[in-house]
């Protein structure tokens, strides 16, 4: 299931996130409503208001991502996040004035996405407005700054790939299973030199192609009017010009047609595998085939890998199968750890026998209206948080279709067990499938 | 239009921020459920405190061992039935362990809340604890820790309370595998009977609530022999270490090391607590602290240093945490112990004052975010022991404490030869 957004090869943030934020969420058991208008410098608007709560949320989400970077200085996208809150052309610092209405904030970056987003009480809504407003009309683009965040976002590259046990295992995976697609490279870049090399220059010819209204999407949601927005938009962003719209371009990853694989050696206390193959883009009606059958596979205690190879097998000690969600075609993971003592050929050999078992005999109705359950109830509890609404929209938006965020549940619904086993045949046959062997030292 | 002008705001110290007040009920064997009732959400949230933390345990990893298996298997169901009938139901029943108490909460549908409330009964009267289910669980037990054994953040934040605390306390012991492998059925099942069958609870449910809230859990849990909590635990000698500095290498080729930098601290009943939450605000509470503004983003030296005071019933601590640089950790350190220096030397500017005061009420007015959330200051309240009259005791702190306070707290608490030190490599 897509929760696993979470998980840290996908998402880096001007700081450590807050964990309880779960983003993307898939369907919503209430209407969402909203209300969209577009202004004349091609910045999209929705409004999405919510009485119950003192407080308003602005969030900007910018339509560009890792998979947008020049292959010789990746990481860059997500560097370029930390320098949004170095200073803009009329404001020396960002935080401060926020702080000070009483607000907070935080951003991420993704392969295809960049988000910002603000939460304050909803009387100084336009204390946002103005600090948005004026990044997006340039930054102040400080040395300073550059200088210092290069530093941090290295210090979080040492934290979370460097300095961790099976730290590098989606940087390996990501260039075993991509060949041409951006998608070859992690977020928070392929190394640290990329980071360590960036110049003022890249941050201003980064800034001006991507950061402009027509590559942007205002969502603003809580105790707020249409009105309201309406004027704040206007003041604050119509003066903007509109920049150029990026055209995205990317390379189609071609269909793999043979099976791929590749062994690394480290100093870890388990041996463990990855397997990972090629699924469908997000606007795809298959994604939501493979989203369940990911479900199926693990989504809890009674899930069919943790509870034939953890349980019964007993040659795991953990095991996990998921996807990112990605815009671009994505992959379907399947990693665990291996119990020591635990031969490499017999735990893949039993994941394989899972999933022929899912391809030959498919499911029954039961478990099937067991995963849309959990998937209902999931996005019951995501949809709590007026955070979590406003980001969803902008995703929606950013979709081709914010209508999407109100038809979500009845996509996962429609899905029949025919459609699992057949794609289960499709998505997991031996050419489309690429494996990390990752083998302790010790 | 002026951008260089800030737009006018209304300081959030101005607001008037009130805790949604709880509804209490009493099931027919005298345990106290709490009720929020709120949200738009179809949504509930059902949890069961028990005093049946690490505090009561005899043997190391016992209560939280008890605590993970209730879910794995019953007299009349094995842990995959247990688990495929919550997960029919789209239901989310979690257990979570610390050191006075453990919880099973329950998360559902509001619909639902019938056809599992008295699967949860199951799992509290009727767990097994079979060997089979044991054996599984030390052995990845142990080889989940022999990956943690691994990470400095993990080694740093163990043996920080180690230190503070004492091995032999609940708040500073920790797990070795030996500890694992000695876990034995009889011992998890004799502190089943006496922490959970005949234990000590009390209950919170949030949400949107049923309108046969209390008859349905009256119906799952009012007849067993449970009892109201009574807030009174046994007293645990401390012994915290008398070296306070350390230095360890833990992976010859870390490349960043975890500093742990901690002193003993008082618990919420402490005259000086709610203002040591505002002190510690400035210092390093949050993204615009002291140390952030210094640590990382003069220096460059982290992607983020933190201070907290550890969430204790009893004895706490105050620490200061972040994963520097493997060379720019001493550097680290002294920069911490100045930035101690200038807040016992110098007052606190007014500006930056009401900076931390409207960004702690703000933060506060967007925590308060639906039911759930709600009920989460009220279990703090209630666990902890505090009176209705807290939270808005310390809103008015917030609101009013002064420079010459904040100065004089950290005389009396910011001295570095009052703290611990840690590095781990």
């Amino acid at each position: 299931m897509r929760r696993c957004f979470i998980r840290i090869n996908y998402k880096y943030g001007k700081y450590s996130l807050n964990m309880n934020l779960v983003l993307f969420s898939t369907v919503h058991l209430h209407m969402i409503q909203f209300e969209k208008f577009e202004i004349a410098n091609g910045l999209k608007v929705l409004v999405h208001q919510d009485k119950s709560t003192p407080m308003a949320v602005v969030n900007v989400l910018y339509d560009v991502g890792a998979r947008d970077e020049d292959s010789s200085k990746t990481g860059f996208a997500h560097l370029f996040e930390h320098l949004m809150f170095g200073g803009s052309i009329n404001v020396p610092v960002y935080d401060e004035p926020l702080q000070l209405a009483g607000g907070d904030n935080n951003a991420f970056t993704t392969n295809d996405l960049t988000n910002y987003y603000c939460q304050l009480p909803a009387e100084n809504l336009e204390t946002a407005f103005w600090l948005e407003s004026d990044r997006m009309l340039s930054l102040a683009f400080s040395k300073k700054s550059l200088e210092v965040q290069r530093k941090v976002v290295c210090e979080e590259f040492k934290e979370h790939y460097i300095n961790k046990p099976y730290g590098d295992v989606w940087h390996k995976m990501r260039e075993l299973t991509y060949t041409v697609h951006p998608y070859r490279w992690m977020t928070i870049g392929a190394e640290l030199s990329h980071i360590e090399n960036a110049t003022l220059e890249d941050v201003k010819s980064f800034f001006n192609k991507h950061y402009n209204p027509s590559n942007a999407i205002l969502v603003v949601a809580g105790n707020v009017t249409v009105e309201e927005v309406k004027r704040l938009t206007d003041k604050w962003f119509a003066p903007i010009n509109a920049g150029h719209k990026y055209i995205r371009n990317l390379p189609l990853e071609p269909k793999q047609i043979a099976a791929r694989s590749s062994i690394i050696k480290a100093n870890v206390p388990l041996d463990a595998i990855y397997k990972c193959w090629h699924i469908y883009p997000r606007v795809d009606m298959r994604y939501y085939t493979a989203d369940l059958i990911t479900e199926i596979l693990s989504g809890g205690g009674s899930s069919r890998l943790f509870q034939a190879l953890v349980k019964e097998k007993q040659l795991f000690s953990n095991i996990e199968c998921y996807h990112l969600g990605s815009t671009d075609a994505g992959l379907l993971t399947i990693e665990g750890k291996l119990v020591k003592g635990v031969k490499m050929e017999d735990a893949e050999s039993a994941i394989k026998a899972e999933l022929i078992k899912l391809q030959q005999e498919g499911i029954s109705q039961r478990e099937l209206e067991k995963v849309k359950n959990k998937t209902e109830s999931m996005i019951a509890f995501e949809d709590m948080s007026i955070t979590n609404r406003a980001a969803s929209l902008a995703m929606y938006e950013l979709m081709g279709d914010v209508n999407l965020i109100n038809k979500e549940l009845d996509r996962y619904r429609a899905v029949t067990a025919e459609e699992i086993q057949n794609e289960s045949k499709i998505i997991f046959d031996e050419k489309n499938c690429n494996t990390l062997y990752y083998y302790s030292n010790n | 239009m002026n951008r260089k002008l800030a737009p006018n705001i209304k300081d959030a110290i101005e607001f008037n921020l009130q805790l949604k007040p709880h509804k209490k009920f009493t099931l027919d064997n005298g345990i106290t459920v709490y009720a929020i009732d709120a949200g738009a959400q179809e949504v509930v949230q059902v949890e069961l405190v028990f005093y049946a933390g690490n505090w009561f345990e005899q043997e190391k990893n016992t209560a939280s061992t008890t605590n993970y298996l209730l879910k794995n298997g019953t007299s009349n169901k094995t842990a995959f039935e247990l688990n495929e009938i919550f997960e029919y139901y789209g239901a989310y029943c979690n257990r979570s362990c610390s050191n006075e108490t453990a919880t099973v909460s329950l998360s559902s549908l509001t619909k639902q809340l019938p056809e599992i409330l008295p699967l949860v009964r199951e799992m509290i009267t009727d767990s097994v604890f079979s060997e089979e289910e044991l054996d599984i669980y030390k052995q990845n037990a142990k080889q989940r820790l022999q990956v943690n054994l691994q990470k400095s953040d993990f080694i740093a934040t163990r043996l920080i309370d180690a230190h503070l605390y004492g091995e032999a306390h609940p708040y500073g012991k920790y797990t070795n595998p030996e500890d694992i492998d000695a876990l034995s059925s009889s011992h998890l099942k004799d502190f089943f009977k006496q922490y959970y069958l005949n234990g000590q609870c009390v209950a919170f449910v949030s949400g949107k609530l049923p309108i046969n809230i209390e008859q349905q859990l009256n119906s799952a849990f009012g007849d067993l022999p449970l009892k109201p909590f009574n807030n009174q635990l046994s007293n645990i000698i401390q012994t915290p270490a008398i070296k306070k500095k350390y230095r360890i290498q833990n992976d010859i080729n870390g490349v960043q090391g975890s500093i742990r930098i901690a002193r003993p601290f008082p618990n919420r009943h402490h005259p000086d607590f709610m203002k040591v939450m505002v002190l510690n605000t400035l210092f390093g509470g949050f993204f615009g602290s002291r140390l952030m503004s210094n640590i990382r983003e003069e220096k460059g030296y982290t992607y983020g240093i933190h201070s907290y005071v550890q969430n204790h019933i009893h004895e706490s601590a105050w620490l200061i945490s972040t994963e520097a640089g493997k060379d720019v950790c001493e550097a680290t350190i002294e920069e911490v112990y100045k930035e101690m220096k200038e807040l016992r030397e110098n007052l606190v500017d007014a500006e930056e004052l009401l900076l931390v005061r409207n960004y702690l009420i703000g933060n506060i007015l967007g925590d308060l975010d639906g039911p759930f959330h709600i009920m989460g200051r009220w279990k703090n309240l209630i666990l902890n022991n505090l009176t209705d009259d807290y939270f808005h005791r310390s809103i008015e702190t917030i609101k009013t404490i002064s420079t010459d306070e904040l100065q004089a707290l950290s005389k009396k608490y910011l001295n570095p030869e009052q703290f611990y030190e840690l590095v781990v490599i």
